[in-house]
């Protein structure tokens, strides 16, 4: 189900200097809590995001641990204050160890 | 476009006394929802935050009845300039009711501006979201709020 899972992330482009801006964030992913039955009364094994971490310029900025109760497709939003212009890395970490990135740029004017 | 955030809400469309029998059905499926409990919360929580919290500072906002337990929208936003000197370092968040007590944990920086995050969790049944935070002093602050379920999002 790799390729079904797609960060989405909402930045505004610009914003004033110090200006404190609210970012929004969605990955499509089905948070498998590890707890659930199929239909032969075995366990669906976990799989879920556990790590979400946001760098602006290389540092890092905000960081989510996330456990089997977050809801499937994690959205998150959490804010941020422009000082500079600079780009934001984002990055899922699955339980898998496979990680999904987004980058997004935003211009302080 | 906000609605491109948005995955499109499923339409379930059940009477009350639909809603009800599921109720008692999904009860009846799921004989290992609950095990965590307000203690193993607690718990979990004073291993995360290592000092005592004082109620304060923290604030939950949520609806009071979720129809649907699998995604509860919960904002924890929590008192403080969020300055180089003064600011949140951390917030946990924990449900006493689910499967698990753990919800998630998040590391904030001064950076930040605004020490608020948003989420949206699972609610196996009516149950109390408990939120710590962490200052930069070593000071922790915490808010409890219950959280009504109509339907529990535990996927049995």
């Amino acid at each position: 189900m790799a390729e079904d899972i797609k960060p989405r992330i909402r930045v505004p482009q610009s914003a004033k200097k110090d200006e404190i801006i609210e970012i929004k964030t969605l990955i499509s992913h089905p948070m498998e809590s590890g707890q659930r039955k199929d239909s032969q009364g075995k366990t669906i094994p976990r799989k879920i995001i556990n790590k979400m971490t946001v760098a602006f310029n290389g540092k890092q900025v905000f960081e989510a641990k996330l456990e089997p109760a977050i809801s499937a497709n994690p959205y998150l939003s959490f804010f941020l204050k422009c000082t500079q212009s600079g780009s934001l890395e984002f990055a899922w970490t699955d339980d898998d160890g496979s990680t999904y990135k987004a980058t997004q740029a935003i211009t302080v004017a | 476009m906000t609605e491109s955030l948005h995955l499109p809400r499923r339409q379930t469309g059940v009477s009350r006394r639909q809603a009800v029998a599921a109720l008692g059905a999904a009860a009846a499926l799921m004989p290992f929802a609950a095990s965590a409990s307000p203690e193993t919360a607690k718990k979990l929580l004073s291993e995360l935050a290592k000092a005592e919290p004082k109620a304060g500072k923290v604030q939950i906002k949520t609806q009071e009845i979720a129809e649907n337990g699998n995604t509860v929208p919960v904002t924890i936003a929590v008192e403080s300039p969020m300055t180089e000197k003064d600011y949140v370092k951390a917030i946990h968040v924990v449900a006493d009711r689910n499967p698990q007590p753990g919800v998630a944990s998040f590391l904030l920086t001064p950076a930040n501006g605004k020490a608020e995050v948003q989420l949206r969790m699972r609610m196996a049944e009516t149950q109390n979201i408990i939120a710590v935070a962490e200052m930069n002093d070593g000071t922790t602050w915490t808010a409890t709020r219950e959280v009504k379920v109509t339907i529990g999002g535990c996927g049995g």
